[in-house]
């Protein structure tokens, strides 16, 4: 059990500590780096502002090279509970177009990478034949390969949700793959040995003892697919001028310049990806409980 | 036919390859056991006991010799469902409560609910483990864990016993009171068990004969008949017939022991 102290001094203090630092280099990263655009902006105005009255002003530009974090904090604000869910601006709906992208990635590349596993183990000669290529797959930058894949996959009718899905799957079918073999041969010879006196199956060891032994990993490799998940969704966001979706977002901040609504919309996919792995996190401590895993 | 072997090992050998060099671990092993011995293994560690019962179990494939269990090759008759073995440690899957470890070979076996639910009850009651069903292997101490074991072998119903020191890390009075009841099952089934051990008295106790092994290369010393009869109280161990008995088998360690070269 967690205690509200334990709580207190184990996670809260260092978390918000991190967070309070952050947010102290983050106001002077915006100031050293807005400044010089506004020292050239003064200029051409014949203007001269000094001292704390500067800094202020490099903490609230219109446009600024780095946002202060109270500017992202209100646009974030206004975009989720100050518009409509169904509104264009809102960026609750922008990222549950992602989100489902990404779900639907994940899941795909989940399985995949199961099946995946599963063969690899049972199968020796994939072993050898099928694991460079799978290493090799993901040595191909995924910003290069995500336009043509859109692009092809629409030149075939193919558009939406799922051309998105694909490239989550592509970049989380990976860990799993990699974890799962590795969990799947977790098993003691000692069990293995066990299995073989009950002359069981191939299946009966599959279900029974690997599967298993490799909850651990499996919970340890989605938690790096779910986020690799969501990268894959919005990357796959970026080619196409989506008309939806955190990706689409970010790419019209950059063509307006609109950096602060930039930031606005990487909080939210930074929420998206925090929600996503603490789901993970607790359905992963609810089934080891479940398996009488030593509190 | 009724007098055919359970066992029929001929001048076996097995050599284990390892990276630095090989280890004759069983050399001209050469045994025969009748249905429903009992027969203990006992030497000093490293003597090949183990190995022996895992080249019986098909865990381990003879370099050397012949060996026929059933009447059979030692593959078949582990597909046969021949033996229940007992390894050395308990070997519970972790993510099974105690009543679901000892059902899982049942659950191969593809028995019915209501069968494997008597069966399950019936073996951890023999272990004195009924009330930690629901209990998870970390729950339990070591021997209950190795009970509980002893309960998941047993519950197969198998003809032959296959234990490699199961009892060799409990304390004193689990190990009588096992011991005990291990002996009260075989007069009553009579199943054909092998049994290793590293204890005199607790083989003497149990068995019809004892090998004694003795290492590098492993191989049987002395074979020493051992029968106290079916009636056996713990307190037998007192009598002369036992010291006898126990006596030689530690003359028989030390001699295996300075027949090195
Ligand atoms: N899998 C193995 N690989 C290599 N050597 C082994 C293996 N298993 C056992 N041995 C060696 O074989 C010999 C006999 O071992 P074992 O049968 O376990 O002896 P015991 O059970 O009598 O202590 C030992 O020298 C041991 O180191
Ligand atoms: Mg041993």
């Amino acid at each position: 059990m967690i205690t509200m102290r334990d709580f207190f001094t184990g996670r809260l203090v260092p978390v918000l500590t991190i967070l309070a630092a952050i947010v102290v280099i983050w106001y002077g990263a915006a100031v050293a780096l807005n400044a010089p655009v506004l020292r050239d902006f003064e200029k051409r105005a014949g203007e001269q502002t000094q001292g704390m009255e500067f800094i202020l002003k490099t903490w609230s530009q219109p446009k600024p090279t780095m946002p202060a974090p109270h500017q992202v904090a209100a646009a974030f604000w206004k975009y989720t509970v100050g518009v409509k869910l169904s509104s264009n601006r809102s960026l609750i709906y922008h990222s549950w177009v992602t989100l489902s992208a990404t779900l639907l990635g994940f899941a795909m590349g989940t399985a995949l990478g199961v099946v995946i596993a599963i063969s690899i183990v049972h199968v020796p000669a994939l072993d050898k034949s099928l694991l460079p290529w799978i290493i090799t797959s993901q040595t191909v930058p995924i910003l290069a390969v995500a336009p043509m894949i859109i692009v092809l996959l629409a030149a075939i009718g193919v558009t939406g949700l799922l051309p998105k899905a694909l490239i989550s799957t592509y970049l989380s079918f990976f860990p799993v793959a990699v974890g799962m073999v590795k969990g799947l041969r977790s098993p003691d010879i000692l069990h293995m040995d066990l299995m073989r006196t009950y002359s069981a199956s191939r299946s009966q060891v599959l279900w029974k003892l690997r599967i298993p032994a490799s909850v651990p990993f499996f919970f340890a490799s989605i938690k790096v697919a779910i986020a690799a998940s969501l990268i894959g969704a919005i990357v796959g966001e970026l080619p196409t001028g989506a008309v939806a979706g955190i990706g689409s977002k970010l790419l019209a901040g950059s063509y307006y310049s609109q950096t602060i609504d930039i930031f606005a919309a990487l909080i939210a996919g930074s929420i998206c990806a925090i929600l996503l792995v603490t789901l993970v996190d607790i359905t992963g401590r609810f089934v080891e409980r479940r398996m009488g895993v030593k509190p | 036919m009724s007098t055919m072997p359970v066992i029929s090992a001929r001048n076996l050998d097995l050599v284990f390859q390892t990276g630095d060099g090989s280890v004759q671990a069983l050399s001209d092993i050469t045994l025969d056991i009748e249905k429903g011995e009992f027969v203990s293994l006992i030497g000093p560690s490293g003597c090949g006991k183990t190995t022996l019962l895992r080249v019986i179990a098909d865990l381990e494939k003879p370099t050397a010799g012949s060996i026929t269990v059933n009447g059979t090759t030692p593959e078949n008759a582990r597909l046969d469902g021949a033996y229940g073995y007992v390894f050395q440690q308990a070997a519970l899957f972790p993510w099974r409560t105690i009543a679901d470890n000892v059902a899982l070979p049942l659950e191969i076996m593809g028995l019915g609910a209501e069968e494997k639910a008597s069966r399950i009850k019936r073996n951890l009651d023999l272990v004195n483990l009924t009330g930690f069903e629901k209990k998870f292997p970390w729950q339990l101490s070591g021997g209950m864990q190795q009970r509980a074991s002893i309960a998941r072998a047993l519950a197969v119903e198998p003809d032959m016993l296959l234990m490699d020191e199961p009892f060799g890390a409990l304390d004193e009075i689990v190990r009588d009171h096992l011991n005990e009841e291990l002996l009260k099952l075989w007069a009553t089934t009579k199943k054909t068990v092998v049994f290793v051990t590293h204890s005199i008295p607790e083989a003497v106790y149990l068995s019809t004969r004892i090998v004694v092994m003795s290492p590098r290369p492993g191989r049987i010393h002395e074979i020493i008949d051992c029968d106290l009869g079916d009636d056996r109280p713990l307190d037998i161990r007192e009598t002369p017939e036992f010291l006898r008995i126990a006596h030689q088998v530690r003359d028989g360690l030390r001699e295996g022991h300075s027949d090195e070269a």
